[in-house]
């Protein structure tokens, strides 16, 4: 088992390779799990990658696609919108044979929500976009520069922003501001499931937690 | 939460106030149970935590929102309020109510 796999979803050249990390062994089981956005996806991978590994050994084949973009992707992140991240995400399921999904936080905006499953803490766009947004004023402020979140927000929607170093394209923005979690049906997970401890996406220090990933692995594997 | 040996920073917020938002302190900037419980109200913050750059505030500020379940207006963030941990605790603290 090589711990990757390849999918295809359209590019601005036509289809386009994409990576994903696999733990497949040719199954019955086989969940998508579709990540959080931006630094959200960063600091939940060693979470993630780890959950998988219980999968793996609770007999469970797990993939972990990177969201065109991002990662390992050729793609360029300034020409994505939670539309073509949640075709990528369908398209990665059908490539993959995924028969269950566990999406993360943002990755509940994206989610092929036919299949069955989970959503850890969903998240909503306009929560993910303010966090971003403000990082980028206080930066500003920092420099001595008063920039206003509604400013920002509306050079966003015209020409696009860079955000915490992500080029976000305009139709990113507008996406972001009113997209909800759309899961329908898949179990919500609260962190609280997880035995405790601090939430991985909203730390700014690296860190990672044996007892979530059990927890997160248990649940998925239920 | 935070054990017992926490300096109490009494003036400004509760005590439950005070823990919280240093467990928010630990959990959001991976800080130590013993760092965090040192704090007292002139602990520098801003510009003295390396952990604290401004995603890591922007993080600190929604996780202060959710947990206190209040809504923190951005133009009332200055270097201030971030400067000492005492700042930060009075400024959640009058929100707080």
């Amino acid at each position: 088992m090589d711990f990757r796999a390849t999918w295809t979803c359209p590019g601005p050249d036509g289809l386009t390779d994409e990576h994903a990390v696999a733990f497949d062994r040719g199954r019955q089981r086989r969940v998508l799990i579709v990540p959080a956005l931006f630094e959200e996806q960063n600091r939940t991978r060693r979470l993630l990658v780890e959950t998988m590994r219980r999968l793996d050994a609770a007999g469970i084949d797990s993939f972990l696609p990177d969201l065109p973009g991002c990662n390992e992707s050729p793609q360029d992140l300034a020409r994505q919108s939670l539309h073509s991240w949640r075709q990528a995400m369908a398209d990665a399921a059908r490539q993959l044979g995924a028969n269950a999904v566990l999406a993360v936080r943002g990755g509940a905006l994206v989610l092929p929500a036919h299949l069955p499953g989970q959503v850890l803490e969903p998240v909503a766009g306009a929560t993910l976009l303010r966090q971003l947004l403000r990082a980028r004023v206080l930066a500003a402020r920092e420099a001595g520069d008063h920039a206003s979140i509604d400013a920002l927000l509306d050079q966003g929607r015209e020409r696009g922003l860079v955000l915490a170093g992500y080029r976000l394209a305009p139709a990113m923005i507008a996406g972001l501001e009113s997209a909800l979690p759309a899961h329908e049906g898949q179990r919500t997970i609260l962190l609280a499931e997880l035995g405790g401890g601090a939430a991985p996406w909203s730390r700014a220090e690296p860190g990672e937690s044996a007892q979530q990933s059990t927890a997160l692995a248990r649940i998925v594997a239920a | 939460m935070i054990s017992g040996g926490a300096m109490r920073v009494n003036a400004v917020a509760s005590d439950e106030t005070d823990d919280r938002l240093r467990a928010i302190l630990r959990d959001v900037l991976g800080l130590s149970a013993e760092t965090v419980a040192g704090f007292d109200a002139g602990t520098a913050l801003f510009g003295a935590l390396p952990e604290l750059d401004s995603m890591a505030v922007a993080g600190l500020l929604t996780e202060i929102e959710d947990r206190f379940g209040i809504v923190i207006d951005d133009d009332e963030i200055d270097g201030e309020v971030l400067e000492t941990y005492g700042a930060l605790l009075a400024f959640t603290a009058a929100r707080v109510g």
